[in-house]
């Protein structure tokens, strides 16, 4: 039950007896400990070497306030979460160029991200071998993006190339690889074609030798309209990265559970693989700030597992543990939903699905 | 198209295709990109499903021209809600293209033209980018025309790209190659017929793959007539989808409804497309013009381009070959630059370059580059005197890009070809150092050394010339030559090359170069120290390919020469009347006007590298301008052939008593014609034919011709030569070429009315002339009815030819190049037939007959062998 590999064949077997859970939010819970500026430094980064702020670079916490991040491993883990996420959302020297973090330093990150994910995950399945947990690598989307323009006045600007986001994923993936994550989790993409790099880069390094792990694909929809921001409607977006043959697709963040549940519905028609959802605790207020309480979230998720159209659930912007719990309590014993081979057909996309029978 | 048939069929639109569409092309090349988007989106607006987008165009850079479209094009929901078929035959471009969809794409092509690994590497690249692919049926020996061809390459690369690759099923695009039919050439008659097929099939044992085809190139023929054009799309869809043909390029203007085509038009289109009449393509070339619109402009004089700066008056006339002002332009670069060389390194190389890309590109054409070339070489001409002062001032030389030695090879006269590759190449700067024709290899070499040449060109145009070359190539091993050793000429073939040149030496690249527009970029990355190691590895490797899979498919087999012989055409009707006379008769003086009007001006064409067909090529969409100017050129010269009877043609023809023995025709001389007799197995009722068929086997006659437009035709080429005038004197070459066709097929019709008399009262066409719609044949030695040059030894001799002054040389090719020679056979039965690969029983056979030992007739009969005949002497 150890070794990664056994720990995968769990997973795989898991997610066909029942639905599996994912943590919750972990932008609100580190808001809630209060951290300062000094606490994100640590001793590494000093000013003199990383200006500006560092204060909100909640991944870098992974190098700096370690017991922090286990922390909430623990307690998503003891609310019943069977999968949580590394602390690696913005771990890629695209995103970290905001606090003028160096490469070794994004790959520090995502090698502790993983080995404290991992270690936690571990801990929790020698305690509780029944209920096998296990470490995604969380794998964020960039404030660059590949299919927008940066500049009103010049549609075909872009802030970066295909082969500079290829080369960040690639080398956020390798070092989450070597630090011991179970499965991926390519998140809250806002652009397919951003996805697609990160997807060449898991390709090619398996190609080349890596180990071959689950990929979960988890896209935004941004707003009623139905579609990615970059544009694609829900099969559009499946189409375009179902080469993956990813182990999970699905949606998360935007959109609270009542929004999103559509989109879910039809991921779960047309997809040959585990679907998966993780909304917000519904959208924010005035202030910013969620306030969807736990019974309603589970409320709304426990009734698309009743109507079998999820296979994993969990929580993102403003969900807690105790939102975690009241899902994971809410879906208990409902039989998960079962993936059905779709009929061979050439699906190709743009913005819109294109399809031709075979 | 129709009600029934158009359900599942997907339509790509190629309007944002440079190669498909003139407008997208301009546009693109201009940098006006908000003009190319609209065009992309009112392609969308029209109901396309997928556009392809392609950038292959020369003057573009084609990765920055991809990204660039693709990224604007990605900002309009309108156009970016609908796949991308990125379009290219550049790998770089097309990955490109791929780093810019956010969608799935559609990568058209890949092929296993370079070899299952490259193929195996894109194919991964492109499941990794998450593409669908079209694949090509395009292997290492080349892009596949027949059925079975066809269905092998796919089925390996599906088999490759499912099994080795983990590529879906669904997501491979077929294209079985649609090409060309109502060409006039036989073979291309059940092109449409094979794709049909073949698609079935690969359907069937490649399940969930789909078909594919640019749907234009069938009716290509046609160019310049539309309904035509739109009948014979509509049709072959009409049969092509029901096999399973689900996609396709086709501009939906380009299509009629089938119910609605003309019923007359409709029929002779499907006898075409299905190949159900052997006379499909006459029927359809007789109502073809029935149908046609107006088409025709008005060109007009517009000499705006004078108030261009020099430089940019310099490139306006090496493009379009304007030699009026070339002196004065020249002289006032001259003035205005240090040093006279300057002038040819700057402004006139940038015109050149320009012309090089152009070509390169497909937007200029060979008789247009000549002209260029005329224009260069009148102002370096001028130039000249003012380097060669400096040069005694300074007391300099000055280097060249690279020596080329170019010659034909022993035993051969040809030199069209390799005079037209001179010229391009010496266009693009290389000094070019031209050996003539009939040139021995050891002074070939010699040659070489003297001139310190780069690089060795080889041409030949007669099947024995193959060997010469595999003697030159030892010949380079043994003396340690290294250059680069560059093969081409009409007989020659990348396989030729790989099988036979390639492995004669160890020491150097040896290339074979399909056409002079090729040349170029062969000889400048041969120079190239970055460039030529992996170019002269690739090559190795390809011809290693090419090598082990010509081992590897064992040979079609033959029938026994026996059952060939059971098998023998058996004449109905007895011996076609006697002709007035035997013996020998030698004709001179003739009428040029009257020759003229026999000549076949299609090849002279193609002898330009221009493609089509006479007169329709001077309207085509692509080459028409090309051709109608070279057409305007061509009729100048040949007033002056008329009125100033430039060429002395003569002809020789003889008749003799004449009876079949065996696979013989032997004469009341006492000589023989030997023959050589199909060993195919026929799925027809058709025979398998020798020439001796046709003859009766007692109380028969059999003629015999050599004609000549005669050597002047050289000799004034030469001249054109000296003045720099290499445009004329190509063209003198191909028109004496023509006349000594035209000689042929007057004298031929002269012997059917008069001195044969055989077919007295027969009415012709000229067009029927040239489709030999006649009785009787005129089969030459070397040529497929009777592959064996050996033979014009003795119909020389009977000929007494070198009376009007023709020879032959050892390899048996004729003295003056513009020549012809060959037999006449009368009978009403006979026909032209390919004799095709024979077995190791006939050529003992037929070398007994011949009384010549087996290795030599091995020898001259080396490219019809359907056996391995070992290691073969040279002369």
């Amino acid at each position: 039950m150890n070794t990664r590999n056994d720990r995968i064949t769990a997973l795989h077997a898991t997610a066909k007896e029942r639905i599996l859970i994912l943590d919750g939010s972990w932008g609100v819970m580190f808001q809630r400990m209060g951290l300062e500026e000094a606490d994100y430094r640590g001793d590494r980064f000093d000013t003199g070497a990383y200006p500006g702020q560092m204060k909100g670079n909640n991944d870098i916490l992974c190098l700096t306030r370690p017991e922090r991040v286990s922390e909430l491993h623990d307690a998503y883990f003891g609310a019943g979460a069977d999968i949580s996420e590394t602390n690696t959302f913005s771990a890629t020297t695209i995103a970290q160029d905001d606090y003028n973090l160096d490469l070794q330093s994004v790959i520090d990150i995502n090698l502790e991200g993983a080995r404290l994910a991992r270690e936690a995950a571990d801990r929790w399945t020698a305690k509780e071998p029944h209920k096998p947990r296990f470490a995604a690598g969380s794998i964020g989307p960039l404030n660059k993006m590949l299919s927008m323009s940066s500049d009103v006045n010049d549609p075909g600007a872009r802030e970066v190339t295909f082969d500079q986001v290829y080369e960040a994923y690639r080398q956020q993936i390798k070092a989450l690889n070597e630090g011991g994550v179970h499965l991926y989790l390519i998140e809250t993409i806002t652009d397919t074609l951003n996805c697609k790099a990160a997807i060449k880069a898991i390709m090619d390094l398996e190609a080349e030798g890596m180990e071959k792990l689950p990929i979960w694909i988890s896209g935004t929809i941004t707003d009623r309209s139905g579609r990615t921001l970059s544009g694609q409607t829900v099969e559009a977006f499946w189409h375009s990265v179902r080469h993956a043959k990813p182990f999970a697709i699905g949606f998360n963040c935007a959109l609270g559970a009542d929004l999103m549940r559509p989109h879910i519905a039809a991921l779960s028609r047309t997809a040959d693989t585990l679907v998966a959802a993780y909304p917000n605790a519904g959208l924010p207020n005035e202030m910013g700030q969620y306030d969807e309480e736990p019974a309603e979230t589970s409320n709304s998720v426990s009734g698309w597992a009743k109507d079998g159209i999820v296979n994993i659930l969990g929580g993102c912007c403003g969900t807690t543990p105790d939102h975690i719990r009241a899902i994971a309590n809410s879906v208990e014993g409902i039989a998960p939903r079962k993936p059905e081979a779709q009929p061979e057909r050439m699906r190709l996309a743009g913005l819109e699905p294109f399809e031709l029978a075979g | 198209m129709t009600s029934q048939k158009s359900s599942s069929f997907v339509n790509i639109g190629e309007r944002t295709n440079v190669t498909g569409s003139a407008r997208f092309r301009k546009l693109i090349t201009a940098g006006d990109y908000p003009a190319a988007v609209e065009v992309a989106r009112q392609q969308v607006e029209n109901g396309a499903q997928i556009i392809d987008v392609n950038m292959d165009e020369g003057m573009l850079d084609g990765a920055l021209a991809m990204t660039t479209f693709l990224n604007l094009i990605a900002a309009e929901p309108d156009i970016a809600r609908v796949p991308v078929m990125i379009d290219s035959s550049k790998w770089d471009v097309i990955e490109a293209g791929l780093k810019c969809v956010q969608g799935k794409a559609v990568v058209n092509s890949i092929s296993m033209k370079e070899g299952e690994d490259q193929f195996r590497e894109q194919a991964r690249k492109c499941l990794s980018y998450g593409a669908a692919v079209v694949v090509m049926a395009f292997d290492e020996v080349g892009q596949a025309d027949t059925a079975p061809r066809k269905i092998e390459i796919c089925q390996r690369a599906f088999k490759i790209l499912t099994e080795d690759v983990g590529f879906p099923a669904s997501d491979i695009i077929f294209d079985p190659n649609v090409f060309a039919v109502a060409t006039g050439i036989e073979e291309h008659d059940n092109y449409a017929v094979d794709f049909i097929e073949a698609t079935k099939i690969i359907r069937e044992t490649c399940p969930g793959c789909h078909i594919s085809g640019g749907l234009s190139n069938v009716s290509f023929s046609f160019r310049g007539n539309e309904p035509v054009r739109r009948a014979m799309h509509s049709v072959f869809l009409y049969h092509a989808i029901p096999a399973g043909m689900d996609m396709g390029i086709v501009n939906a203007g380009q299509l009629d409804i089938y119910d609605e085509i003309e019923p007359k038009l409709r029929e002779a289109v499907e006898d075409v497309i299905l190949n159900r009449t052997p006379d499909g393509t006459e029927n359809l070339i007789a109502i073809a013009e029935g149908f046609k619109g107006q088409k025709g402009k008005v060109q007009e004089k517009d000499l705006r381009w004078r108030e261009l700066p020099v430089a940019k008056r310099l490139e306006h006339a090496l493009v379009n070959g304007i030699t009026k002002y070339i002196v004065e332009d020249t002289e006032e670069a001259r003035a205005a630059s240090k040093r006279p060389l300057h002038v040819i390194e700057g402004p006139l190389m940038d015109g050149m370059n320009v012309v090089g890309d152009l070509f390169g590109s497909g937007k200029m054409f060979l008789p247009q580059v000549v002209k260029s070339a005329r224009v260069m070489k009148a102002a370096v001409a001028y130039l000249d005197p003012f380097m060669e002062a400096e040069k005694v001032l300074l007391g300099t030389t000055d280097e060249t890009k690279g020596t080329v030695l170019m010659a034909t090879v022993k035993g051969d006269v040809h030199d069209i070809g390799k005079n037209i590759v001179g010229v391009v190449l010496a266009c693009n700067g290389y000094e070019i150092v031209d050996m003539g024709v009939m040139i021995p290899a050891e002074d070939i070499l010699d040659k070489a050394v003297e001139v310190g040449a780069d690089i060795i060109g080889l041409s030949g145009l007669i099947t024995p010339s193959l060997d010469e070359m595999v003697y030159v190539a030892r010949e380079m091993q043994r003396r340690g030559m290294t250059q680069p050793l560059l093969i081409g000429g009409a007989t020659t073939s990348p396989a030729h090359t790989a099988v036979k040149i390639d492995p004669s030496r160890d020491n150097g690249p040896t290339v074979h170069v399909t056409d002079a527009s090729r040349a170029v970029g062969v000889v400048s990355t041969l120079l190239s120290d970055e460039d030529r190691p992996l170019f002269v590895e690739t090559t190795k490797a390809k011809y290693q390919r090419m090598r082990e899979a010509r081992a590897g498919g064992p040979p079609k087999k033959r029938h026994p020469i026996a059952t060939a012989r059971q098998l023998s055409h058996k004449i109905e009707s007895g011996p076609v009347p006697a002709p007035s006379f035997t013996g020998t008769k030698v004709f001179e003086d003739f009428d040029l006007s009257v020759v003229a009007r026999y000549i076949d001006w299609t090849p002279y064409f193609s002898s330009w590298n221009l493609a089509g067909r006479f007169p329709q090529i001077l309207e085509d969409d692509i080459v028409g301008e090309a051709a109608s100017d070279l057409w305007r050129d061509t009729q100048a010269m040949m007033q002056q052939i008329l009125g100033q009877d430039w060429f002395k043609p003569k002809a020789v023809i003889g008749f003799w008593g004449a009876h079949r023995q065996g696979d013989d025709i032997k004469l009341d001389t006492g000589d023989t014609f030997h023959t050589l007799r199909q060993q195919m197995m026929k799925d027809n009722s058709r025979g398998n034919f020798a020439l001796s068929d046709f003859v009766a086997e007692v109380g028969d006659h059999i003629g015999g011709f050599a004609v000549t437009s005669g050597p002047q035709a050289d000799e004034i080429a030469k001249e054109f030569e000296a003045k720099g005038d290499d445009y004329s004197a190509i063209m003198v070459k191909s028109l004496g070429d023509r006349f000594a066709e035209a000689m042929a097929e007057y004298m031929h019709a002269q012997v059917r009315q008069e001195l044969w008399g055989y077919a007295a009262d027969e009415a012709l066409s000229e067009a029927d002339l040239i489709k030999e719609a006649y009785q009787g044949i005129r089969p030459a030695p070397g040529y497929p009815c009777q592959p064996d040059h050996t033979e014009k030894e003795t119909l020389f001799r009977l000929l007494d030819a070198g009376r009007i002054g023709m020879e032959l040389t050892s390899s048996f090719a004729m003295t003056p190049a513009s020549s012809v020679s060959g037999l006449y056979i009368a009978h009403p039965e006979s026909a032209y037939f390919a004799v095709g690969r024979i077995e190791r029983d006939q050529v003992e056979d037929y070398a007994k007959r011949k009384g010549m030992e087996v290795r030599v007739a091995e020898r001259w009969l080396g490219p019809i062998l359907n056996y391995d005949p070992g290691e073969l002497e040279l002369v």
